[in-house]
């Protein structure tokens, strides 16, 4: 196995591992999605009106959730370290981390999406797009949270400083998304929208890193 | 590998905006090894740390002989410290592949080198149900796991009892007729023929 694929493997055990990560996030999730009609009311119609966005915003809320061990764990305990001593750019290790971040918990939301959104009482036939543009979010959610966590490293109470830092820049997908879903719904062309939520995962999957390893750097220094 | 040293140069190292020495000289040739001695904060883990490229020094050079500092860097240093890198959650023998897959070899090295340290009954024991000592081996398994010519220990010897300090000292010794380079922050001696460099003498 090479050595990606093994700190792949790896990240995606530890964010799965002990108090499962995953589980929490889609627990969560699940949670904030049945609140949302107690506070708003049951009137299928109202519900009908915010389903998709309530279940978007609820996923970037999720996201955040298992940010703050991404690169915590591994800074505390001296492995950040020990990965910045090979042949693999730092930038390379960062988003093998987000990428297993994507796998192991913005994977499984993005199926649940789809289920909150229609639950709250969206159309059946907007679920693909739903899940389409959770999985999509879901990189850029990954990749930009990966930067408030590298920001935060080292700092006291860095899982609340890091939902500081990420959610002023979860507000473009969660946009574009939003608008995406809206336009599907009324009927009207819904690319545009899609194609910028792509667009903004393709720029955080691209910078990210770079502003990680950064970051990272900058924390061990 | 014959090109290969390690040499401080009139070496600075400042931290948090305290100077902690400055003009440190080491030279080491493959085969040898030396001890960083001084009181606690003397700079001994910055140094070790600098030397692996992880902080920046203030003034002064760190050469690896006729190699690039970035590729002695990358392929050529273990750094065995007290922040061990492993995951308690996991168990002992994925913590130790995962580490010898990262600095480059396989399982089968992986399982050589628990062998070496006497760890092949541990190996499905979570990290965090060893002691001290058995998870100082761990770490120092990685040095046998993986073959890289410069070792920097950081009190590489603290937990470890009387027998493992002695078995140790044999695989530090073999490590050096093999022509590797040790450099090691050590408050005892360590057992083997070591040069000593005292910081903030």
């Amino acid at each position: 196995m090479s050595r990606a694929g093994a700190l792949l493997a790896r990240e995606i055990a530890l964010a799965w591992g002990r108090g499962g990560g995953a589980l929490v996030a889609a627990g969560f999730y699940a949670g904030t999605a049945t609140l949302l009609p107690l506070a708003i009311g049951p009137e299928a119609e109202r519900l009908a009106a915010i389903a998709p966005g309530a279940a978007w915003v609820a996923l970037a809320l999720a996201a955040l959730l298992s940010l703050e061990r991404m690169f915590e764990r591994d800074y505390e305990d001296g492995a950040l370290d020990l990965l910045m001593l090979a042949p693999t750019p730092l930038e390379l290790v960062c988003a093998i981390k987000c990428l297993g971040q994507w796998i192991a918990t913005g994977a499984p939301l993005a199926l649940l999406a789809p289920i909150a959104a229609i639950a709250l009482g969206a159309p059946p036939a907007m679920a693909p797009l739903v899940f389409a543009c959770a999985l999509v979010g879901g990189l850029a959610f990954a990749f930009l949270g990966g930067v408030g966590a590298a920001l935060s490293l080292g700092a006291r109470r860095g899982g609340l400083l890091t939902a500081v830092i990420v959610l002023p820049l979860y507000a473009p997908p969660v946009i574009f998304g939003g608008g995406a879903m809206d336009a599907f719904s009324g009927g009207l062309p819904w690319g545009a929208g899609f194609a910028l939520l792509g667009g903004y995962a393709a720029a955080a999957v691209a910078l990210g890193p770079l502003a990680m390893a950064a970051a990272c750097r900058n924390a061990l220094s | 590998m014959s090109q290969l040293g390690l040499s401080l140069e009139k070496l600075s190292l400042r931290r948090g905006g305290r100077l902690l020495f400055e003009q440190v000289e080491l030279k080491l040739a493959p085969g040898e090894a030396a001890t960083l001695t001084g009181r606690n904060g003397a700079g001994k883990t910055s140094l070790l740390r600098a030397v692996a490229g992880l902080v920046a020094v203030e003034e002064g050079r760190i050469g690896f002989g006729a190699v690039e500092p970035a590729q002695a860097r990358a392929e050529m240093i273990h750094l065995v410290g007290h922040l061990d890198g492993l995951k308690p959650g996991r168990t002992a023998r994925e913590e130790l592949g995962f580490w010898s897959l990262w600095c480059g070899t396989g399982a089968t090295s992986a399982a050589h080198a628990a062998d070496a340290m006497g760890l092949a009954g541990l190996l499905d024991l979570e990290v965090r149900r060893l002691s001290a000592g058995q998870r100082r081996r761990l770490a120092l398994a990685r040095l046998l796991a993986a073959p890289r010519p410069i070792w920097l220990l950081d009190e590489p010897l603290s937990p470890l009892d009387a027998e493992w300090r002695a078995r140790f000292g044999e695989v530090m010794a073999q490590h050096l007729t093999g022509g590797g380079i040790i450099l090691a922050a050590v408050h005892d001696p360590l057992p083997i023929p070591a040069r000593e460099l005292e910081l903030g003498a």
